[in-house]
């Protein structure tokens, strides 16, 4: 009763505050219980491998928005690393990284109109581009390509002082993202369609165009993670990226998005990346054999949710 | 069997809704429950039924207190509710509806389907609906129909209650003399009915008993007898009938919309009317008389097969002037996640745009202006989601979203549906004033007292057709009835 009395502002600021609260224990357990969390090598890891399931993770918000889901994503990171890869033999290097990311987007596209304007489920179309996009990265080339040039690997491993660029460029994409969610037209439209589409529709505005646009986000999102990824690791491999969206998807619900649609929050599924980032890094350096990381994540994700879901009902 | 309720109180969340409700209910009578909109009716079919639990108060059959916890403890004593709202499974043949969970079986296990369509086919004799085959798909049924197997399928087993939630909305002629025999036979068996319905006439004819609810509390008992119509629309209202609706307006002006032949292959066919500047033109119906897709059609929200008129999408609608206020607020009307400022600026968002963003101030301001124009309540509400607000200020919100477009022509369908008497009372002022200014207003309404009172003329859809135009002024209802169900001279 007394959390029903609270203002609806302040119960928002609850669960933000009990989310930061989250991250914080977490990063000071990190620093406390191992020596090498707060090593300036281990944090730069982190900050790098933040970019890829950040960038996913965004895109991934936009289509949910809409009430879809885009399971494409990881086989796009795939497909656009090792296309980028492969031109950087024919194309100067950034030619060659457009072209992975414009991949992406036409990915996206090609997602965008089969559920938009055929009318297909975003579940089915998204699992049959999964394995149609992976089978053409493998189509592209069966084995990884490492490109000799180092220029290939600036975009990946490039500092701007102690940040990495690419984290800046994943941070950008947020903060643009999150204007573009809650301040232009397009972005509260997209929100609008996952509550009502009907609604929103009746209001003149073109519902088909904006779920198209929402894949084509989260493809660009998918298709500039690939070309980063392929940078920083240095070798792009056909097999990179295999269960991707599944993280993605994680992020924007620990970040409270509703799969459902028309409710999630830029800066929450931040959080959420935050937080997946964080379990896998701590179980790395406590030394957690991969597969009971993988248990442990999924029991996380659960608990998390959960505690959602009880704030949610009591308030 | 009796049936009463002593105090009974309900609230969801911190609102309550009924305030202390006493009533009784003798077996062999018909009690009729009677009241606007919004003034608690399904609030007190849910308790009757075990769909909501009663908040404080008590409820004795034959002088012993229950509990209902659900709506299977209501059914297990002989409680059956049939709802506004149907709940037949479409794709599923009438038999199978009937006998859903309890299926004649064989020794095996299975379905002894014989068994089941005869057994199907008595309960559907036995109240009286034998014109429906057993084996028929419910979703082919017309809507009428499929009500009787709703009834039909309520009857089964031992029936000591039966409460009948707005029964005859979508029945007319014969079907509705069957449903009437149907009632005066249970009756005659010693059941109890409980029936809710803002036709009066009917309540008139049928009842026992009247009781009429308003604002959560029952303000009159009384009976056919010692009482009138005229007298029950203004215990209903709290005040005259004349006193709700505004005078009529003068003669209209130009055209604003005209509509020709227009068709929509399997909904309606061949309409044709003009809308003016500065008139209030109703359209009544009945459900399945094609009168919400002949709007959306209108509207541009779905392509006619023939005619003109129309327009060829909502933005194309929406920038010609028109503005479209739909009949289910919640799945067409409102993004329920969303705050009121987020729905009132939906229609408008694109054009109020300052470069590439919205221009934040600005819609603060349109929206401020709106809530405090149409009285929106609570009056800091901007932030709130939309879903947090009353249905009658939910209902102000829609149209605010529509008035911030500035439209020239205003379609409004059902407008006052769940919406109480004060609110609506609003918004007829409202329409009166927008109309005064120059609006041509389309008022779709299966309320006959509304859309008679409200308006210039009315026009009157049958089976997707147009069958008659009628001047508000001097008609009855039962004239605009006639005309609906198909049996005007």
């Amino acid at each position: 009763m007394s959390v029903n009395a609270l203002p609806k502002i302040s119960r928002d600021l609850l669960v933000t505050v009990a989310f930061g609260l989250l991250i914080v224990v977490m990063v000071v357990v990190a620093a406390v219980t191992t020596e090498s969390f707060l090593t300036q090598a281990n944090l730069t890891n982190l900050l790098k491998q933040m970019v890829t399931i950040g960038l996913l993770a965004y895109g991934m918000l936009v289509v949910i928005l809409t009430g879809g889901i885009d399971l494409s994503v990881g086989s796009v990171v795939a497909f656009s690393g090792i296309l980028t890869a492969g031109m950087v033999s024919s194309l100067p290097i950034p030619a060659a990284m457009a072209v992975g990311v414009v991949s992406g987007i036409g990915f996206g596209l090609v997602n965008g109109v089969l559920v938009a304007r055929f009318g297909l489920a975003p579940f089915v179309v998204t699992l049959a581009s999964l394995t149609t996009i992976r089978g053409l990265a493998f189509v592209y080339s069966e084995v990884p390509i490492a490109p000799e040039d180092p220029a290939f690997f600036t975009l990946g491993s490039a500092m701007a002082g102690p940040i990495p660029v690419s984290t800046l460029i994943m941070f950008a994409v947020f903060l643009v993202g999150g204007v573009f969610l809650t301040r232009t037209p397009a972005g509260r439209s997209i929100i609008a369609i996952g509550g009502n589409a009907e609604t929103v529709r009746l209001a003149g505005i073109n519902v088909r165009r904006h779920v198209v646009l929402a894949y084509t986000v989260s493809g660009l999102c998918a298709g500039l993670a690939g070309v980063i990824l392929a940078s920083r690791v240095g070798i792009a491999q056909p097999s990179v990226g295999v269960a991707f969206e599944l993280d993605a998807i994680a992020a924007c619900v620990i970040g409270g998005a509703s799969l459902a649609g028309g409710k999630g929050s830029v800066r929450a599924t931040f959080g959420g990346v935050l937080v997946l980032v964080l379990i896998n890094n701590l179980l790395n350096l406590y030394g957690v054999q991969s597969f009971w990381q993988q248990v442990l994540k999924g029991l996380i994700i659960i608990a998390v949710i959960l505690a959602q879901r009880t704030n949610r009902v009591r308030a | 069997m009796s049936l009463s309720l002593r105090d009974v109180r309900k609230s969801y969340g911190d609102v309550e809704v009924l305030h202390g409700v006493d009533l009784v209910g003798r077996d062999g009578e018909v009690l009729a429950v009677v009241g606007a909109n919004g003034a608690g009716k399904s609030t007190l079919i849910r308790i009757f039924s075990g769909a909501h639990e009663m908040s404080s108060g008590e409820m004795r059959i034959d002088g012993e207190p229950v509990h209902l916890r659900s709506p299977h403890d209501a059914h297990e004593r002989g409680i059956r509710t049939v709802y506004q709202e149907l709940s037949i499974v479409p794709g599923l043949s009438v038999t199978e509806n009937l006998l859903m969970g309890r299926f004649p079986k064989r020794r095996s296990g299975l379905i002894d389907w014989p068994a089941a369509h005869r057994k199907a086919k008595e309960l559907l004799d036995a109240a009286g609906f034998g014109a429906i085959e057993p084996r028929t798909i419910a979703g082919r049924l017309t809507v009428a129909r499929q009500q009787m197997v709703e009834i039909a399928k309520a009857l089964a087993g031992e029936v000591r209650v039966l409460v009948l939630d707005e029964p005859s909305a979508v029945l007319a002629g014969s079907d509705l003399d069957a449903l009437f025999d149907l009632i005066r036979r249970l009756k005659a068996r010693g059941v109890l009915v409980v029936y809710v319905s803002h036709r009066l006439a009917e309540v008139m004819e049928l009842a026992d008993s009247i009781v009429v609810i308003k604002d959560g509390v029952i303000i009159e008992t009384t009976e056919p007898a010692r009482t009138s119509e005229d007298e029950l629309i203004r215990l209903m209202a709290g005040r005259k009938l004349e006193q709700i609706y505004p005078d009529r307006r003068d003669s209209p002006g130009e055209t604003r919309l005209s509509v020709t032949g227009l068709s929509r292959r399997g909904e309606f066919s061949d309409v044709s009317f003009e809308l003016r500047a500065g008139e209030i033109v109703g359209l009544f119906g009945l459900v399945g008389s094609g009168r919400s897709e002949m709007a959306r059609c209108v509207f541009g929200a779905e392509p006619p097969t023939s005619g003109t008129g129309a327009f060829r999408s909502p933005a194309d609608a929406i920038s010609h002037g028109l503005a479209f206020v739909t009949e289910d607020r919640k799945r067409t009307g409102l993004v329920g996640g969303m705050t009121v400022t987020d729905n009132i600026a939906l229609a408008t968002m694109r054009a109020t745009t300052k470069g590439p963003l919205i221009d934040m101030p600005g819609r603060k301001e349109r929206v401020a202006g709106m809530i405090d124009r149409l009285s929106i309540q609570p009056a800091r509400c901007a932030t709130m989601p939309v879903a947090a607000l009353s249905g009658g200020n939910q209902q102000k919100a829609v149209l605010a979203k529509w008035l911030l477009a500035e439209p020239r022509v205003l379609i409004l369908d059902e407008p006052t549906r769940g919406v109480d008497m004060a609110t609506r009372v609003d918004i007829y002022r409202m329409i009166d004033a927008l109309a005064r200014e120059g609006l041509a207003v389309l008022l779709i309404s299966s309320d006959l007292t509304e859309v008679l009172g409200a308006t210039d003329r009315v026009l009157v859809m049958r089976e997707g057709r147009l069958a008659g135009e009628l001047r508000s002024e001097g008609t009855t209802e039962d004239e605009v009835l006639a005309h609906a169900i198909g049996v005007a001279a």
